[in-house]
């Protein structure tokens, strides 16, 4: 079994609340990214997603737009991040799931990419602009290499849609809780409880909610109704503000940790 | 009317063979399919377009003239030049064709916010314009160096009641500003539309910027056969995203006698971050929700690109020359800053036209052609735009002095 599908099994069975934190890869440099992957492993993170450093990510906010420009700028390359994942499997079954806009992988290919990812241990893809309408052979590859293939629900997507994606995704389903790019938010959208609901009665795939939670109060709240919360931006930042410091990996791993407590006692 | 293209692309999903489509984060697929069948409505409403004729007429000052170039014809030895005006329309460029169109649609959606990405910021007056003439609120984005290379219109702009936002990403140009305008669009895309200016993007952007903008061949066609009771040997138009080229080219597809030529920006030449020439050093690739030819690395990482032009000055073409160029219709070339620069002041000096740094390119490769052919052959030249916003640019370029 796939190291997602078997973490959402386990936290079903011990009735826990899933916590995902995402870093872009080589902020500040992949060598961090590998030291924080195996420290937020013992900080309670329960699966791990790593943002592919782009050139044009249209779909993030300030917070990880800097993020993946000093991953650019630390000579972050796609074959470079997955080498780090093959160095991370080497200590760590931690679920790994690449955040990552299409045209790194269209460039290389596909087949290749997805081959190229599940050799290094790579468990899951997020693409971030491949709408299933445009997915081609991308799910059957994906199952075919044991990867699963997670598709985002968004506050716009209406009921059928709904049901399509539901039906072609694969490990858990990425609810973004909010009309707009990642970042840090005050609020948790109100509707939150309705709309994860809402996607319960076209799945059993356990959800994810994502985009805008920033603090422990939000995740354990997000935690309250969905199956997991992600965080990503709150934790960006943090690696942002210690950049080199050599108090980096304690500094933001005691962060993820009050956050993955703060989920687990939802 | 132009004859009716056999194959009719794009097909459902948007796709112009393997180009184009629809790759966006999530939050957009809704609203793109409900402006896809708005779209589609109001094509076929006799209201929107009886709407939108009027405008077009008694607002931006359509149908432009197709004005015989006699000087720059006879200088030139060859072909008899037509140039189609589009620089005649109100706010000087054919964006106004796809901004008024687009925002009757908006106005149909019931949305009350506009936003849109400038490069040379014709776009973005004329998204402007059409803001304050319909009393929306308007925010357009700006690549910051644009902003320097292009004040004018920045300041018309602002007259015209819009916010300008600098972006400072990248290379601060018009692959930014996209970027820019679709967080913004995929942050408050329930009050707001987004009038992308160029036939790029996700579908239906493409298609639905090309029947805006098709105008600008339905004329040219009808035009050149009153005034020479046949069909043109030649078209040229410049190619930044492609949207006065598919807008020129497109009535003419299937009328095979016609030559076709896009010109792209070749910067300071085809080497690497020095150019915008999408088919000379491009490939295949993804960018801003569409398949089509792009400027990338080894990774796919988008490259850095260099024009003298800020409208042509960008890293991905639109999908459907994509298709037009893998199939042989269109064929593509591309003008350096030098060349433009020529032309640009050629055609002031011969004409007394000051065409846009963009036009200038189109021009340059008419300069090129023009000479080769007979006097007999028949060419007409898209010049999309005017001038007016290069005019100190160029002035520095060629070393013009304030008199003393």
């Amino acid at each position: 079994m796939n190291r997602i599908e078997e973490r959402f099994v386990r936290l079903k069975r011990d009735g826990k609340k899933g916590f995902i934190v995402y870093i872009g890869a080589g902020d500040p440099n992949l060598e961090a990214t590998r030291r924080l992957a195996l420290a937020f492993e013992q900080a309670g993170v329960d699966v791990l997603e790593l943002g592919v450093p782009f050139s044009d990510p249209l779909a993030d906010g300030l917070v990880n737009q800097l993020a993946a420009q000093r991953g650019l700028e630390s000579g972050t390359t796609p074959p470079k991040v997955l080498e780090t994942v093959a160095a991370i499997r080497k200590d760590s079954q931690i679920p790994i799931v690449l955040y990552i806009y299409f045209n790194l992988i269209h460039r290389v290919g596909m087949e290749q990419f997805i081959t190229d990812a599940a050799r290094a241990g790579v468990d899951g893809l997020l693409v971030l602009d491949l709408p299933p309408e445009e997915a081609d052979n991308y799910e059957a590859l994906m199952r075919q290499a044991g990867l699963c293939h997670i598709y985002l629900v968004a506050p716009t997507t209406p009921d059928d849609r709904i049901e399509l994606i539901v039906k072609r995704g694969s490990g858990f389903i990425y609810y973004v809780s909010r009309e707009g790019v990642t970042g840090m938010q005050n609020q948790v959208a109100s509707n939150l409880a309705q709309q994860v609901a809402k996607i319960r009665t076209h799945t059993s795939l356990p959800i994810a909610v994502g985009f805008g939670i920033s603090s422990p109060e939000q995740a354990k709240l997000v935690g309250s109704v969905a199956d997991a919360s992600v965080v990503g931006s709150a934790v960006v930042n943090q690696i942002a503000e210690l950049g080199r410091s050599p108090e980096l990996v304690v500094g933001v791993s005691r962060f993820v940790k009050s956050l993955a407590d703060a989920v687990k006692s939802a | 009317m132009s004859t009716v293209v056999q194959e009719t692309l794009p097909d459902a999903h948007g796709h112009f063979g393997p180009y184009g489509g629809r790759y966006v984060p999530e939050t957009l697929m809704h609203p793109l399919q409900e402006l896809e069948q708005a779209f589609f409505a109001a094509q076929k409403d006799p209201e929107f377009k009886r709407e939108l004729d009027y405008y077009l007429r008694e607002f931006c000052g359509r149908p432009t003239p197709l004005y015989l170039a006699e000087r720059l014809t006879r200088e030139l030895g060859g072909g008899k030049i037509y140039l189609k005006r589009e620089d005649l329309l109100h706010t000087g460029a054919h964006k106004i064709n796809n901004a008024i169109g687009q925002i009757l649609l908006a106005k149909r959606m019931g949305k009350s916010r506009i936003i849109a990405e400038t490069g040379a910021g014709q776009h973005g007056v004329a998204t402007a314009t059409v803001a304050a003439m319909f009393g929306m609120k308007c925010v357009i984005y700006m690549g910051a160096v644009d902003c320097r290379r292009q004040e004018l219109n920045v300041y018309r702009m602002k007259m015209l009641g819009a916010e300008v936002v600098p972006v400072h990403a990248g290379q601060q140009t018009l692959k930014e500003a996209v970027n820019e305008a679709m967080r913004d669009w995929v942050t408050n895309v329930r009050s707001t539309h987004y009038i992308l200016g160029t036939a790029y993007g996700a579908h239906p952007y493409p298609l639905m910027v090309r029947e805006f903008q098709r105008i600008i061949g339905d004329e040219a066609r009808r035009q050149i056969l009153e005034k020479e009771e046949r069909l043109p040997d030649l078209l040229i138009a410049c190619v930044g995203g492609g949207s006065n080229a598919i807008g020129l080219f497109y009535p003419f597809l299937e009328d095979k006698s016609v030559r076709l030529v896009g010109v792209e920006a070749g910067g300071e030449g085809i080497s690497p971050e020095k150019h915008a020439a999408r088919f000379q050093g491009g490939s295949l690739g993804v960018l801003q929700g569409t398949r089509s030819y792009i400027l990338q690395d080894e990774f796919g990482q988008i490259q850095l690109t260099h024009s003298v032009s800020a409208g042509l000055d960008y890293a991905a073409v639109g999908p459907e020359h994509a298709w037009l160029h893998d199939r042989g219709r269109v064929e593509y070339t591309y003008a350096t800053d030098e060349k433009a620069l020529d032309a640009f002041m050629k055609l002031a000096r011969l004409e007394g036209i000051i065409p846009a740094l963009e036009s200038a390119h189109a021009v340059a490769e008419c300069i090129q052609r023009a000479p080769k052919m007979r006097p007999d052959e028949l060419i007409i030249v898209n010049l999309s735009g005017r001038g007016d916003k290069d005019v100190a640019q160029a002035a520095a370029r060629v070393g013009l002095q304030m008199p003393k």
